[in-house]
Formats: C-alpha cells, structure tokens, sequence
C-alpha cells in the first residue's frame, strides 16, 4: 500500500508532464534550481567540513532550522502545492491509516524541494567524517530531519485547512499569513544592523539548537565536540517533536476525513447589486463592475494588492541608510505594479470567460471594462505614493517630474496589459484555490510572458523616463512640466490604443482565447 | 479525416432556428466530432442525447460560438453565426456544460450582469431578474454568492443568465444535472411556455425518459457521429426511446454480468 501511494505520486507526476511541453519546461526549471541549489549546498557543506567544528554546528543548526520553518510554513502560504496526494482523495478507499500516512510521507519526499532536502541533510552527515561515531550519527538526524520537514508541512496544511471551515476565513487567512514572512526579512535585518551580527548568529543558533526546529541538526555537532550529554538531550527532543507531529497529523488527518470541504454560509436576500449601481449600465460599466467586484472579493486579485505595501515596506526597510531616491521611485513603481496585475485577468477569469463570449460582449468594451475597474482605485494610489514621498521629503521641485513617469507608466501599462492579456495568457491559481500557490510547471511560460511585458513596458515609458531625466540632471522646471504633460499625453495615447488594439484581437481570438484559459485548469 | 466529411456545398437554409452543416473537429489525434449536420426546425424542443464523450458539448461549443469549428458551418435564424457573431449571439441564449460562472458574484447580480452585457436598459434587466429569480425559485438566495450555491442552484442561475435577453433560441447543454425534481418540473414548464411561444429549445442530455416526454425532436449522437434524426415518434419507431438509444448506440453487454457481486 505505502509503495502503491507512492507510486502514485510518481504517476501523477509523470502525466502531468505530458499535457503540455510548458510544463516540461517548468519542470526543467525547477530542476536545475534544485540541482544549482544542492550543489552551492554540497559546496559549502564541503568547506564546512573543513573548518572548525563550533562553526560548522553553527552553520549547520541554522540552515537547518531554516529548512525545517520553510517546509512548514511554505505549503500554507501556497497550500495546494502538493494537493496531488490530497487526503480527501482517499476517503472512499479503505486505506489503514498507518500506511496512508507512510505512504504520504514518503510521497511528500517526491519532488524537487523533498529530493533536495533529503541530499543535503544526508550529505550535512559527511562534514563530520573526522568522527564516525558524530556522522554515524549524522546520517540517522539527518533522516529524523527530513520526515520532520516533510510531517510539519502535513500538518501545518491539515491544520490550516481544517481550521479554514468556511470559505471566508480560507480566503482571508491564505492572505494574511504571507504578511509575517514578507516582513521577516527587515525583522532579521533590524536585527542584525544592531549587534554584532556574528554574535548574534552564534547565539541564535544555540538558542534554535535546544528548539525543535535545531535539535536534530545540533546532534552530531554536539557529538563531534565531545558534548555527548546534550547531544543525547537534543536527540530527544527531535524524536518527541517529530512523535508529537505524526500524532497531530493522525488526528488531523482522521478528522479531515470525516469532514466535509467546507460549509456554505447563510442564504441571503438579493437587492444589493453593489458596484452595479455605480457604473453606467452599458457593456463597459459591467465589465466594471464585475472586475471591481472580483479586485475586492477574490482572494487572488486582494493577493496582488496586498504584494505591493509590503514591498514598498520592505523596500523602505533595505534603504535604511535614509536616502531619498528609493522613496521617490516608490510612487512609478506602484503604478507599474497595478497595470501589470491586470495582464493575469483573463486568466483568472477561467472558463467563466465564456459568458462574455455568448452574450457577444465587443472586446473594446470588455477590455475597457477591465481598465476601468482598475483605475478607480489604481490612479488615487499611484497618485498618493508619487505625491506623499515628495511632499514629506520636501522635494516639491521634483512633483511634475515624478508625476509624469508615474501616470505615464500607469496609463501605458494598462495599455499594455490590455493587449497582453487578449492573447497572451498563463498560469494563475484556479478560481476558489489558494492566492499564493503556483501552479505546477507554470514556470516557463509564464516567466516568458511576464519578463517580455515588462520589457515592453520599459520601451513603451522609454520617452517619458528619457525626458524626467533630462529634467532631473539640468534642474529645468520646464523640463519637469513637459514631463508631466508627456507621460499624461503619451499614456491616454498609449491606452486607448491598447485597449482598441486589445479590443480587436479579442474580437477575432475569443474562442482560442478561451481554450487557452481552459488548458490552465 | 477530411475524405469523411460531407463536401457537398449546402444552401442556406431558410427556416430552421439553427442549421448544422458538416461541423468537424478533433483534438490532438482524437475527432471529436466528425462531419455533423443537422436542421433544428424553429419552433421545436430539440433533444440531443448520446453516451458519455460522444460529441454533445463539443458539437453544441461549435453552434453557439464558444469553439471554433475546423470545418463546416453554422447558421442560426439565417445567420451565419462564425461570420457574423455579434448578430448571431443575440438571438442565441448559451447555458454551457462544464465552464465556471462568476462565482464571486452574487445569484442576482450574475444574471444582472449578463443583461447589462448584453446591452439591455437598467429597468429591463432589473425587472426580468426579479421574474428569472422566481422562477427559478431562487429569491431568497439572490444576495448568496454563487460560489456558496449548491450544484443545482448553480445550473438555475446559468440558466436564468442564458434566459434573460429572450432569446429566439435557447441551447441548453445538461440542463437538469444535478436539479432537483421540483425545480426540474418548473423549468419544464417554463421552457415549453418558451416553445408554446414560438421560441426553439436544443437541450442535450442523457436521459432518455426525460427527453421523450419533453422533446417533439431528436437527434442520435454516437462517437461524434450523427446516428439519427427527426421526430421522437420517427427515431423511436414504436420502442421506447432508450431501448432504440441502446440498439442504435450499442454497447449493451449481455454477459452474465459480474457473478461475485452479490450479498449471501
């Protein structure tokens, strides 16, 4: 049985290479990431073994530590990664439930994060190969590592879905939680700017080392050194930890089980049309109303709004040396950020994109439609982040010059995204799924759509960004005015034409549009 | 594939509400409809039935537009619907088999949105909506949203969206999967009311009963074949119309079926 689940996945796997060749190409992407990943890891675990022992144990607890919180965290984030050997797809099969959980274990090994993971905790053994009683050792944490990775990302995604009963508090808190390791980045920054940051990883990496997340990975360092006492404490730990996490996930497991998905809400009374009643009822002012409907109610669009605080907050942590030029691009780059979102909308829409198609809707009015809604809240934003930096930063002088790059870009971007978006499609997460998740082998294409837009979109601002330069270097106010009125011009220019553009490509390619976005499920 | 198709060049024709011919396409290797045509006479309840994977919703993607055919051609009321689509899809109403619906949406404004899509006035929307949603007796789940809608449910208010610009002709792809006999009886009613009227109903299904009481006409899809057409009365032949199904699909084993599968 377990080497039947097992096999499974591998067949799975396998079909799903054969659907399209793009996802062969994901796939290859994947793996030479994997593989330049465990070969940096094999290096330094080489260099490792060569030097002193305290540092190694160090080294090692952390990256092992980090190891441990990724594979837990990670699948919630994007749960669905692994959703191939979901659990609820063996509730009509009698399956003992030891096996069931062998056998997913041993499932979630498969694959390029499992295959990785395994290598180099088995390889973190070899770095004390001075003493064989601490890699003998080694090997066997390395092992009680691994299954502890591979069961706390069981668990975490059990826990998280069977907590996530309703459908409302799935999409919220699939939202939320990216917030916590989007910031953790300027968190360990902050810390490590106010101590010495060598001391501070030492301490650290004792502190992990007595938690579960290190336990296992301190072993056989502890050994090396001659420190058999807390090597044995620390051996336990990680055993207790990892009894603990496979009797959580039993009892998680058995309760998804007999759980239905989730449960519906209550039954509402209609009269509330919501953004209907703002727009004008015409084909566009729907289209419109649809959209913005969906930027507020649909999880995967809140997912692209949500990505762009944080990284203007992370941005602003990493320029802590308090410079101005960081702050004050803040306001183009949101406006690039929100008119490239709307080249996944097609995509999002799925095969519910049909309806536009029967009702006959003309692309023009269905990209202008789009436009639209993303424009209600996109230009008070842009307008907001290219306007506040400069006035709290006192550099007025620069306003026009910066507004005419950021309306620029965003008029031009939504331009673009009209038509990338009427012919160029790729993977997004299925309507209802997760926000974050990345659909399998979706890498190639979508990097290709994705990097060859943004190309476009630099040649298209190109004029605009030519003249803010000039401006800036010889300080004209002139230059900075006709600027702003460029970027005004150029982008209304660069966006009608966009969407007549898109309109028509719409209008000639919509059923091919639509088999592309229905090969995506 | 092509020597298979039907390359006679067909007048257009004149009366029926939708008009077939030689529609053809495959997928990879597989064809999944090979070389159809087929008249819908205005005014009829046209049932479509076939088994499982015979071409129903590829053949009915290819009337309605969703699909592009590789060959053949489709007319609707005399309008050729991949020529002059816009004009087409106005006298069309689509209910399609297997494609999300805006389910972010609530039940009344999915189908207040395909209105307004369609170009229909604010107070014409907002009164047939009320109306589709008694019908479909779905009023006091008109403010849910139907991603929260049972399967049911959700077909209902498909089909109010495909019900709402009153459309001469209505093509229904499974309507009743998942309906319950209640809802399933009144859209009955309401379709044939739609008929009694002077509208036509193409509904695919494969449930025979069901279209032999409900339909006046039928045509016989088989692995993406036209196997039969006509009046019910002229396909059936005096059997009932799933025994002539069987006979002319096939398929029926007549073994001793599966002799361990009984209780003691």
């Amino acid at each position: 049985m377990v080497a039947h689940l097992v096999r499974l996945k591998l067949t799975l796997l396998r079909n799903s290479l054969r659907r399209s060749p793009w996802q062969i190409v994901g796939i290859v992407f994947g793996a030479l990431y994997g593989l330049s990943l465990l070969v940096l890891l094999l290096g330094a675990l080489f260099f490792l073994s060569t030097t002193d022992p305290e540092l190694a144990r160090t080294a090692i607890v952390l990256a092992g530590a980090a190891a441990v919180l990724g594979w837990a965290l990670i699948p919630v984030l994007a749960s669905g990664v692994d959703l191939t050997l979901d659990p609820a797809r063996f509730v009509t099969f009698a399956v003992p439930l030891p096996q069931l959980l062998a056998g997913l274990a041993l499932g979630g090994l498969i694959g390029i994060p499992g295959v990785v993971t395994l290598l180099a905790a088995l390889a973190s053994a070899a770095v004390w190969r001075h003493s064989p009683a601490a890699a003998a050792a080694g090997l066997l944490t390395a092992l009680i590592a691994v299954f502890t990775c591979v069961i706390a990302a069981r668990v975490t995604v059990a826990a998280s879905t069977s907590l996530a009963s309703s459908r409302r508090f799935k999409d919220v808190t699939g939202l939320l939680a990216i917030i916590p390791l989007m910031l953790l980045g300027p968190i360990i920054g902050g810390f490590s700017s106010v101590s010495n940051a060598g001391e501070y990883l030492v301490s650290l990496s004792n502190t992990l080392s007595w938690t579960p997340l290190g336990a296992a990975w301190s072993v056989p360092g502890d050994i090396a050194l001659g420190q058999w006492g807390t090597a044995a404490a620390k051996l336990a730990i990680a055993v207790v930890f990892l009894a603990l996490l496979v009797w959580a996930w039993k009892v998680l497991l058995v309760r998804a089980l007999v759980t239905p998905p989730y449960n519906a809400g209550a039954r509402r009374k209609g009269g509330k049309l919501g953004f209907f009643g703002w727009f004008p009822a015409t084909p566009t002012g729907a289209v419109a109303a649809r959209a913005l409907t969906y930027w507020i109610r649909d999880p995967r669009y809140g997912a692209s709004l949500l990505i762009i605080p944080l990284l203007v907050v992370v941005l602003l942590f990493v320029n802590n040396t308090g410079g101005t030029v960081v702050p004050l691009l803040i306001g183009p780059l949101v406006a690039f950020l929100l008119a490239f979102g709307l080249t996944a909308d097609v995509a999002y829409d799925n095969t519910a994109f049909a309806l536009h198609i029967s009702t006959g809707v003309s692309g023009f009015a269905d990209r202008a439609g789009r436009v639209l809604a993303c424009a209600v809240f996109a230009v008070p934003t842009v307008l907001a982040a290219t306007v506040l930096p400069c006035v709290l930063l006192g550099e007025t002088d620069l306003l026009p010059v910066l507004l005419g790059v950021s309306i620029g870009t965003l008029l031009s971007g939504l331009g673009l995204s009209s038509v990338v978006s009427a012919r160029y499609t790729y993977n997004v997460p299925l309507p209802g799924e997760n926000a974050f998740k990345t659909p399998p082998g979706s890498g190639g294409r979508t990097a290709l759509v994705q990097s060859l837009g943004m190309l476009a979109q630099i040649v298209i601002v190109l004029p605009v960004v030519a003249l803010a330069a000039a401006a800036v270097v010889t300080g004209s106010a002139l230059l900075g005015w006709l600027t702003l009125a460029a970027g005004v011009v150029l982008g209304a220019v660069l966006l009608l034409a966009g969407i007549r553009i898109g309109g028509r490509w719409m209008d000639r390619r919509a059923p091919e549009l639509l088999v592309a976005v229905t090969v995506n499920k | 594939m092509t020597d298979s198709l039907p390359l006679e060049t067909p007048a257009v024709p004149a009366a029926p509400a939708l008009a077939i011919r030689g529609l053809a396409k495959r997928f990879g290797e597989k064809i999944a409809v090979n070389g159809i045509s087929l008249d819908v006479p205005a005014g009829s309840f046209f049932g479509l039935v076939g088994p499982n994977g015979a071409g129903k919703t590829t053949l009915l993607s290819m009337a309605t537009g969703l699909l592009r055919p590789e060959h053949g051609q489709v007319w609707v009321h005399g309008t050729d619907v991949w020529a002059e689509p816009l004009k087409a899809k106005r006298l069309m109403g689509v209910l399609p088999d297997g494609v999300r619906l805006f389910d972010r949406l609530t039940g009344e404004q999915l189908v207040t949105y395909a209105g307004l899509l369609r170009g229909m006035d604010r107070v014409t929307v907002a009164e047939r909506v009320h109306d589709l949603l008694e019908a479909m007796d779905l009023t006091k789940d008109a403010g849910t949203l139907v991603v929260d809608y049972s399967a049911g449910m959700t077909k209902k208010i498909a089909l109010a969206s495909a019900l709402i610009h009153a459309p001469r002709l209505l093509v229904l792809d499974e309507p009743f999967e998942a309906v319950d006999p209640v809802s399933a009886a009144n859209i009955r009613d309401i379709l044939a009311g739609y008929v009694a009227n002077g509208g036509t109903v193409i509904v695919s299904s494969h449930v025979m009963d069901l279209v032999q009481r409900m339909c006046d006409h039928v045509a016989v899809v088989s692995g993406g074949s036209l196997l039969a057409a006509g009046t019910v009365d002229e396909v059936r032949g005096g059997q009932s119309l799933e025994d002539r199904f069987v006979q002319l699909v096939g398929g029926r084993t007549h073994s001793e079926g599966l002799p361990w599968l009984r209780t003691l």
